[in-house]
């Protein structure tokens, strides 16, 4: 079994991605048009950000050039979290249908061969897009640009990619023990986007609570665009909580790979 | 009965209650197959429910201290939010690719040979599916909701069935533009396009993202009255939070008859187009 990491796994992985890079472009309008159609998901998610200020000033006591920050932010790293990693939500279908036996028996490891087996390449136009908006969200708040500013909003958009991904991961791992668990996941990687991608002070009670600190949306978009705005939390955390996002991360990426590392260990075939 | 039929004679004099007895049981049909699938309505009921916790308080924020926005005060906000996360199941607003999938592989030529028109046919599959989908789907976020936010009880008594037909609409709406989107595979290799175009604009454009009201009045009529969207959930979630007068209520759910009957008969011509085109290449 060769060990992964040695140059010969590395080639292995490159042709996995050659291949699904040359089979992807293969029909290049259906290819074109899943681009095109991958970015109206995340411009209809900023264009509902518009129109809800259409109706109202003020969302959760921030203005539009205050939200489209926390927007930015959010729709950029979940698109390039989905890109890299948002595929893993096929787990599932793999489980079922007995393919993953197929990739454990390989000498591979299983996360980065279903990840390159299936990159969806369609995606790359969402995460673009998801840049660009986080950009001109940055450029038009009027943010007051100190080192510290320019670094966190170097090292926030990154440490939320990394967050998105451990979460992608880690609700993908429930179909090893609940096979029809599809839908499960959705609530909390895209109820995740749609959380992160407005203040929490929108929210309330026990569900904020779970949302923001219980699995850590907070420290996506919201405490990082405070630390950018050098606003004062309306919900009283002190300012270098912002700062922690990259560390929260990190904890979510360990969490991540522990239950992938559990739920294979625990997997059975389905014997298909 | 415009459909080529190899094995069964149509039958010469129409009659009504055959017609009723197999639709039915094509409709009873659809109910249990999707009854089976437990697991999966549960996990969707769980998702459901999150989403209606997050765009309650996203509305309510919008509502803000004024507590009204686009004549929806909170509890109406409420109700369309959690009446609307039941709904989604009910009229299947994405997912469905079952025709296409059958189209391109070929399996479609079996549906042709059925003495029920595959339009009707898929329509009773679909209505038994929603059906299930009433009682899996839609009852338990409307049971939920209440219990964390203020909800709207409608307060006529007519609005409660004049709900009813508006759904039963709806999911004949949504029916005839997912099938329309379908059969689009009739012409095109590859339905992942128009699959987009109808997912991205469905979910906008019938008020799951945020009522209609919330957009400027003149763009909220021409997508009422121009497009089939608003019919799919928007107009029976109105109907349901009384926010138009109730002669004004008869007249969006007469606006989904027209659509329905619209989009079945388009169904229709848009099937019999493509058998010609079929028997073209199967020779």
């Amino acid at each position: 079994m060769a060990e992964p990491g040695a140059p010969g796994a590395l080639r292995a992985y490159r042709a996995l991605l050659g291949a699904q890079a040359r089979s992807q472009a293969a029909y290049r309008t259906s290819f074109v048009v899943d681009l095109v159609g991958n970015m109206g998901a995340t411009v209809f998610d900023v264009l509902t950000v518009l129109v809800l200020f259409g109706v109202t000033r003020e969302l959760g006591g921030f203005t539009l050039r205050e939200t489209l920050v926390v927007v930015g932010l959010s729709s950029s790293a979940f698109a390039t979290a989905d890109l890299l990693v948002g595929n893993i939500e096929r787990l599932p279908r793999y489980v079922r249908t007995g393919l993953f036996d197929a990739v454990l028996v390989r000498p591979l490891a299983a996360l980065p061969q279903l990840l390159l087996m299936d990159l969806p390449l369609r995606k790359v136009s969402r995460a673009v897009f998801g840049l660009a908006v986080l950009v001109f969200a940055l450029a038009s708040a009027g943010i007051d640009w100190t080192p510290g500013r320019v670094a966190l909003a170097l090292v926030a958009p990154p440490a939320a990619v990394v967050f998105f991904a451990a979460v992608f991961v880690t609700t993908a791992t429930v179909s090893f023990y609940w096979i029809d668990s599809g839908e499960l996941a959705n609530s909390v990687t895209y109820g995740g986007r749609d959380f992160t991608s407005y203040p929490v002070t929108v929210y309330g009670g026990w569900f904020r609570a779970l949302f923001a600190y219980g699995m850590g949306f907070a420290f996506v978009s919201y405490h990082p665009a405070l630390a950018l705005l050098g606003r004062a939390d309306p919900l009283g955390l002190p300012g270098w909580v912002g700062w922690a996002s990259p560390g929260v991360a990190l904890v979510a990426a360990g969490v991540a790979a522990l239950a992938w590392r559990v739920g294979i260990r625990h997997y059975r075939s389905t014997g298909s | 009965m415009g459909s080529v039929t190899a094995t069964v004679a149509p039958p010469t004099d129409p009659n009504v209650t055959r017609w009723f007895r197999t639709f039915g049981a094509i409709a009873a049909s659809g109910f249990r197959r999707h009854a089976t699938y437990r697991q999966a309505a549960v996990a969707g009921v769980v998702t459901n429910t999150v989403f209606g916790f997050l765009r309650c308080y996203i509305f309510l924020a919008v509502a803000g201290a004024a507590g009204t926005v686009a004549g929806y005060d909170r509890a109406q906000l409420g109700t369309f939010v959690w009446a609307g996360q039941g709904l989604l199941a009910v009229i299947a607003i994405w997912g469905w690719t079952e025709l296409a999938d059958r189209i391109r592989t070929g399996e479609v030529a079996a549906d042709l040979l059925r003495p029920v028109h595959p339009v009707t046919s898929y329509l009773a599959t679909d209505l038994g599916r929603a059906g299930f989908a009433a009682l899996a789907r839609l009852l338990p976020p409307v049971v939920i909701g209440p219990f964390f936010f203020e909800v709207y009880l409608p307060r006529h008594w007519a609005t409660l069935p004049l709900f009813g037909l508006s759904v039963l609409l709806a999911v004949v709406v949504c029916f005839g533009c997912r099938y329309l989107v379908n059969a689009s595979a009739y012409w095109l290799q590859d339905v992942r396009g128009p699959m987009i175009l109808w997912t991205l604009g469905s979910g906008v454009l019938a008020g799951l993202y945020f009522p209609l009201g919330f957009l400027p009045g003149w763009l909220e009529a021409t997508l009422r009255y121009a497009t089939p969207f608003p019919s799919v959930l928007q107009v029976p979630l109105d109907v349901l939070v009384e926010r138009e007068p109730m002669p004004t209520e008869v007249g969006l759910v007469g606006l989904q008859v027209g659509w329905a009957v619209l989009l079945l008969a388009l169904c229709r011509l848009v099937q019999r187009r493509a058998e010609h085109r079929l028997v073209v290449q199967g020779g």
